[in-house]
């Protein structure tokens, strides 16, 4: 006992001093300032820093909601130099916030029109991806019960107490989902007509960990018991690339027509220590190298056209062709307005 | 000569006092206020205070803290007594061990607890109950504990011998002496369950909600800051009335039992404790072991049979941290080592000018207890907003870190070190100083030596909590700069059995350097006690 508390006092010393070493600050440093899901793969990095002679470094303030408030708070003098993740559904909430200045890389030639929603540049795409209703296919498999092909399944015999939905007041992938509901049943009553009769077939979450992770049954960790779930069409290339073993079909299917668009934007912070190297980064997410490596590290799709995708999302989590969609115009006019609703439809 | 050492005693004392009030002025009420001020811009927020959605989570969080405290005490109390009376073989490790829970983020315990109710009580109150006490018996059993070992069990022998039932002497006896260490117990549970986060959100679900989670929601989604500063305001008041409550409580000395010294105050157990041992360490390890268990087994079982695969990848890149995940484990260690460091100056001169005050120096008391009742996210914002220029550019430098775990430090040090300062019998100061002693002189020879354990406790309790400190960890830290909380919950956020699984073999190890940590303390103190 005595050796092993010696031991561990001098590890505590050792720790302390090499962390107080490397905590020097580097100079001619680019800081991005993103969500929780932004990941970037290290052989990238690297070729971001010995192209532009700059040190990334990367300040994640929570999920995309908290990430871009906490930009608002520190409007004009920001926490770093470039912010990458605000989505379509917040686009309106940045602009309006005065937060980033105009930048438009060369590279944006090469992106599909359709992603590019902000046209004073402010704020360019850089990936998109889907919220769509994911289900556990060994739970149906088991129950022979064919899985749901679209939100009116839901509400059949049969599907009651099967879904799990995130709290669209809390979560950006529950913002998503609702807005779908808006987008396929329409403007009017329709939609708070569907959530009310499933109100006490849904459990509600206020998280996505929650609801994918601990009340999801087709999760790796297999700690729930429910089989659908709102969450990523990606979902099935993440589950195969982390199983940990090749598994020859993905434990998890995706509900195609229940897919709702999202995009990702980067801008160049307005009031940024080193806006020049700010543009480089937002020029360098562009590139071919940072596209390419999108799928892998955050489990969206690239934007930029003819980048390559990895056999693991070409075999398992081909993009959504048509997802459905509203205007940035349309959800800014109606998001809060639509949340209380909603909130009095399933939650009251 | 007397004159000119209490006019040196004062000054010292007057010293300590405004040393640790500059500190928490700066790095507590300044950032806080930022805020306040940025939120409520000069109006009184009467409407947000007055209505019926802030009444109703108001009336949750009192009262569920109300219930989990009493449920925190109920569970706690057997355990503290047999760690500290009885002796018996793994002691020091239950001793160690209770405090893990405690150092677990929150989402980790929620998804432990999940995993082991039934279907019916996947959300709602009863599981926010249950975490509750899961995390708080660490602070009753090492609160009360701590002191009870210190009290001499001889007064106990006389009350037997005298023919006192075992029920007088628990009621008589053990209770009013225990009275100021179980009002600290209760006050600190008390607050962590009133401001609970992590166990109500995910536990309780969108239809329980805190002060807190409230105050998180309405500052970081609906981004309506004057709402989030009112509340804020709202639980800080709250928090204060409790503080000062229990902290009158706690001053109001009971029976002031005699300190034993270096007798040892624990003894062998009858046939009838060993029984009673048996069932609170049986009661214990369901109540415990079995969600600890839980994440133990998910840490080893990978897919491919049960292998070290999860904890071999602690070593590799990976595209979920921007580091090799063991180097949360060094991060962890330097945050946590400089924000006990600085705990313990900041609460030993708390406590020392609180002990001298003359009237308990209740100010000050409720000051340092403060930032336990304070929304970290609102805090965090403070800082964000609050450290942003020069002078004050502090918002990205890595001490920043130490210091907010510190905050939260604290508090505990100083409710862990005044009962046992209190203690102290009056007397022996005056007979040294009446022998001649200088006041430095009393102070190292007898106030040192008798605070050396609970100096003890509070260094590993202090390490524990900056350890698992998350809130406003996760706010500050830059991201290739992860504490082991944090990278747990990087984990936790993606899919897939890899990711899972990392995290579960992070948690190991966070269970593992609390448990080393706590235990060194305590074998440090007991040594150094025993010279």
């Amino acid at each position: 006992m005595r050796a092993v508390v010696a031991a561990f006092a001098a590890l505590v010393v050792c720790a302390s001093a090499a962390g107080a070493a490397d905590a020097s600050r580097a100079s001619n440093t680019v800081v991005l300032v993103t969500h929780d899901s932004f990941a970037i793969s290290k052989p990238v990095e690297s070729a971001f820093e010995r192209q532009t002679g700059l040190t990334l470094r990367v300040l994640q303030t929570g999920d995309a909601g908290e990430a871009l408030n906490r930009a608002l708070l520190t409007a004009g003098h920001p926490e770093g130099d470039a912010f990458f993740g605000v989505d379509n559904n917040l686009l309106s909430r940045a602009l309006g916030g005065n937060l980033f200045v105009p930048y438009a890389p060369p590279a944006l030639a090469r992106v599909d029109p359709v992603y590019d929603l902000d046209r004073s540049h402010r704020l360019v795409p850089i990936d998109h991806g889907d919220v769509c209703l994911v289900y556990d296919r060994a739970w149906f498999a088991k129950h022979e019960l064919p899985p749901p092909r679209g939100f009116e399944d839901l509400i059949r015999k049969g599907y009651a107490k099967l879904t799990v939905v995130e709290n669209p007041a809390t979560s950006t992938p529950g913002l998503a989902f609702m807005l779908a509901t808006v987008a396929h049943f329409g403007p009017g009553n329709a939609p708070w007509t569907f959530w009310s009769e499933i109100r006490n077939q849904v459990l509600v979450t206020d998280s996505w960990d929650d609801a994918y992770d601990n009340r999801f049954s087709g999760s790796s960790s297999h700690k729930g018991t429910r089989p659908i779930v709102v969450s990523y069409s990606t979902d099935p290339a993440a589950e195969v690339y982390f199983a940990g073993k090749p598994l020859p079909r993905s434990p998890v299917g995706v509900v195609r027509n229940t897919c709702f668009g999202q995009v990702e934007f980067a801008g160049v912070l307005r009031g940024a220590k080193n806006p020049d190297g700010a543009r480089k980064l937002v020029a360098f997410m562009l590139s071919q190298q940072f596209q390419a490596g999108i799928p892998l590290t955050m489990f969206v799709y690239p934007v930029r056209e003819k980048t390559p995708l990895p056999a693991v999302f070409r075999k398992f989590a081909l993009p959504v062709a048509h997802p459905l969609e509203l205007s940035p115009a349309t959800i800014a006019a109606n998001r809060d307005a639509w949340i209380r609703t909603w909130t009095d439809a399933v939650l009251h | 000569m007397a004159l000119s050492h209490k006019v040196l005693g004062r000054l010292l004392r007057g010293a300590a006092a405004a040393a640790a009030l500059a500190f928490l002025g700066l790095f507590f009420a300044y950032p806080l206020v930022t805020i306040l001020k940025r939120g409520l811009g000069g109006s009184v927020p009467t409407d947000v205070w007055l209505d019926g959605g802030t009444r109703q989570i108001a009336w949750f969080t009192l009262w569920q803290a109300t219930v989990s405290t009493v449920l925190t005490l109920v569970a706690g109390l057997p355990l503290a007594w047999v760690t500290a009376r009885l002796s018996f073989r793994g002691r020091g490790l239950v001793r160690a061990l209770v405090v893990v829970p405690f150092v677990l983020p929150t989402v980790v315990v929620a998804t432990a607890f999940l995993a082991l109710l039934p279907s019916s009580l996947q959300q709602g109150v009863v599981p926010i109950l249950l975490a509750h006490v899961f995390f708080n018996v660490a602070v009753v059993v090492r609160v009360v504990g701590g002191y009870w070992s210190r009290l001499d069990p001889r007064l106990w022998d006389a009350a037997a011998t005298l023919g006192a039932t075992p029920v007088q002497r628990f009621r008589r006896l053990t209770l009013p002496a225990l009275r100021p260490a179980l009002a600290a117990a209760s006050a600190l549970t008390f607050l962590f369950c009133f401001t609970s986060f992590g166990v109500v959100v995910i536990l309780g679900g969108p239809r329980y909600a805190t002060l807190e989670v409230d105050i998180y929601n309405l500052a970081t989604q609906s981004f309506d800051l004057r709402a989030a500063a009112a509340l804020s305001l709202l639980q800080l008041a709250a928090v204060a009335v409790i503080v000062v409550v229990s902290s009158i409580l706690e001053g109001r000395a009971g029976t002031r039992i005699p300190i034993a010294g270096d007798l040892a105050t624990a003894r062998r157990p009858t046939r009838h404790e060993r029984l009673a041992l048996a069932a609170i360490l049986g009661g214990a390890s369901l109540l415990f072991g079995l969600p600890l268990a839980a994440l133990v087994r998910e840490s080893f079982a990978t897919p491919t049979g049960v292998d070290l695969t999860f904890y071999r990848a602690l070593w590799q890149e990976t595209p979920t941290l921007l580091v090799p995940p063991w180097r949360a484990i060094e991060y962890s260690l330097l945050y946590a080592t400089g924000a006990t460091a600085i705990a313990i100056v900041v609460g030993g001169l708390a406590t020392v000018a609180i002990a001298a005050g003359r009237r308990g120096g209740g100010w000050l008391d409720t000051i340092v207890m403060l930032p336990l009742g304070a929304s970290a996210v609102m805090l965090g914002y403070g800082f964000v907003i609050g450290f942003d220029a020069p002078p004050l550019d502090f918002r990205d430098t890595w001490w920043i870190i130490p210091v907010v775990q510190s905050l939260v430090a604290a508090p505990f040090v100083v409710r862990i070190l005044l009962p046992a300062l209190r203690a102290i019998d009056p007397r022996l100061r005056e007979a040294a100083e009446v022998l001649g002693a200088p006041p430095g002189r009393v102070v190292r020879e007898i106030d040192f030596p008798l605070l050396l354990r609970p100096l003890g406790v509070a260094t590993g309790l202090a390490f524990a909590i900056s350890l698992g400190e998350f809130g406003a960890t996760v706010f500050l830290a830059r991201s290739d700069r992860p504490t082991l909380p944090v990278a747990i919950y990087r984990f936790l956020e993606r899919p897939g059995a890899t990711n899972q699984g990392t995290a579960a073999a992070l948690c190991v190890v966070l269970m593992a350097v609390t448990a080393l940590s706590v235990a060194t303390a305590d074998r440090l103190t007991a040594r150094a006690g025993r010279l």
